[in-house]
């Protein structure tokens, strides 16, 4: 008995993907050719497995009508009752303060305009990323410091309205700065003049009232003198064969104009942040990728067909929604819908100010309404043609 | 941005397509649907503007998906 040949099956499997998707195309010609290789397959068998493959796939698919969001819902639900309440303390990669658990899952969903702990993960350039010190210097470069940062006393001289910063030679020294540059930097940003004395910096205002002293002073701690905005802290980390910077605090588009950055691989975990430079779909896989991570550490298993379900209705509209009051659950077409939600009486004041009617099409307010729910079999409407009557097809 | 950069490019970003006005008939055809009734894409949106696609065109984006190997998606460009 002659088997088929490899070039048959991979023509054969090849016709299966109008129906099947790519990776279950794949499996099944990889598995077919290496039995194909111990024993023949007949051209019968061939047609068989396929036809059995094709008939296993549409079986297994979603049946129109289903409620997949509810599905969504309780599948997500339910795990993250297990899920870490609170984190108090600092967890995973080298002491970075990371948000873990229900409170990150949440932050996800509800679309936070900045996540409670921000955080980059920041591939380098082959050249740097080889480089241990090539690293630690991007690392020391891209860290925000503040006048702050390397001041050892400040005092407030209220005689001679004078602000005094005595300056602390080392930190200056790590950061490669000098009380000149210190002083250049204030003058440069604020309305005061500056005046090195030894290892002390003099800060007048060019105002000379006590009000503007004040707050002269306030501005002239906070004032970066070095560094990316928002990179609060570095650490430089080994992972396979390259160094990666890990950050706390995240400043996506800048971090991405650094010539020293490989931009094709660093990422935030700022979802809004990556929707204003990669757009909505990469805000998308953002989403996916934070909330699978986020499930995985709690060591809850999600399928993601339900997470990717979430994700494309919180970017189906350009931009991205939060599942919620103000995103997915408050742009719902009907008001009975949208009242039944939260926020109960605005809506329906609303809706009678602008003379809003309710189609009746959803599940919710055909459930309010009392009557049979668009929803599985129930999504089928039966039309007929009564005889000696023309009527629409 | 630094002087290379290009949103498409990110590991992030599946790769988006204007469709021709022929494939875009064609899609609305096989669903029987009109162009609103798909996902929108901003015309601001990084990518849109990478590809210089219009509001009104139909962009087809190939997605990686984890449990399709690739799955595509069609999104009408919406203006802002």
């Amino acid at each position: 008995m002659v088997g088929v040949s490899p070039d048959t099956i991979k023509t054969e499997v090849r016709k299966l993907e109008e129906v099947v998707p790519e990776s279950v195309v794949k499996e099944l010609e990889g598995s077919l050719l290496r039995v194909g290789r111990e024993r023949a397959i007949t051209r019968e068998q061939l047609g068989e497995i396929i036809e059995s493959v094709k008939r296993a796939y549409v079986n297994a698919m979603v049946e129109p009508g289903e409620a997949v969001g509810t599905i969504a819902a309780q599948s997500i639900g339910e795990p993250g009752t297990q899920m870490t309440l609170r984190t108090f303390h600092y967890a995973g990669v080298a002491e970075l303060n990371v948000t873990l658990g229900l409170p990150r899952l949440i932050e996800i969903i509800d679309a936070r305009r900045t996540p409670s702990a921000a955080l980059m993960t920041i591939y380098l350039k082959e050249k740097y990323a080889r480089s241990k010190e090539k690293a630690r210097a991007f690392a020391q470069k891209i860290e925000m410091t503040t006048v702050e940062d390397v001041v050892l006393q400040t005092e407030t001289d209220l005689i001679n309205i004078v602000f005094v910063l005595t300056l602390d030679r080392s930190r200056m020294q790590r950061r490669e700065l000098t009380p000149s540059k210190v002083a250049s930097t204030i003058k440069g940003a604020l309305k005061a003049d500056a005046l090195i004395d030894g290892n002390k910096l003099r800060i007048k205002p060019t105002t000379q009232s006590l009000s503007e002293l004040r707050r002269l002073a306030t501005k002239v701690r906070a004032l970066p003198l070095h560094g990316v905005k928002g990179i609060n802290r570095v650490v430089v980390k080994m992972e396979g064969d390259e160094y990666v910077v890990y950050t706390e605090g995240s400043n996506f588009s800048e971090i991405l104009m650094l010539p020293e950055v490989d931009w094709t691989r660093t990422v935030t975990n700022n979802i809004h942040e990556i929707e204003a430079v990669l757009g909505v779909e990469a805000a998308r896989n953002a989403i996916i990728n934070e909330a699978v991570k986020t499930l995985d550490e709690q060591g809850l298993d999600v399928d993601v067909r339900h997470i990717m379900l979430v994700a494309d209705m919180m970017t189906t509209l350009g931009t991205m929604k939060q599942v919620g009051r103000h995103g997915v659950s408050g742009e719902k077409t009907s008001v009975l819908a949208r009242a039944s939600f939260e926020i109960t009486t605005k809506h329906l004041f609303d809706a009678c100010v602008h003379g809003e009617s309710d189609r009746l099409n959803g599940i919710i307010e055909n459930i309010i309404a009392g009557q049979p729910i668009p929803l599985g079999t129930g999504s089928v409407e039966l039309a007929m043609r009564r005889e000696g009557e023309g009527g629409r097809k | 941005m630094s002087v290379e950069f290009d949103a498409r490019q990110h590991v992030l970003v599946p790769k988006h397509e204007i469709l021709s006005k022929e494939k875009a008939r064609e899609v609305l055809e096989r669903y029987k649907i009109s162009p609103h009734q798909l996902p929108f894409i901003m015309s601001s949106d990084p990518v849109v503007k990478a590809i210089d696609a219009k509001p009104g065109d139909i962009l087809q984006v190939s997605r990686n998906s984890p449990t399709a190997g690739r799955a595509i998606v069609y999104k009408y460009v919406i203006e802002e």
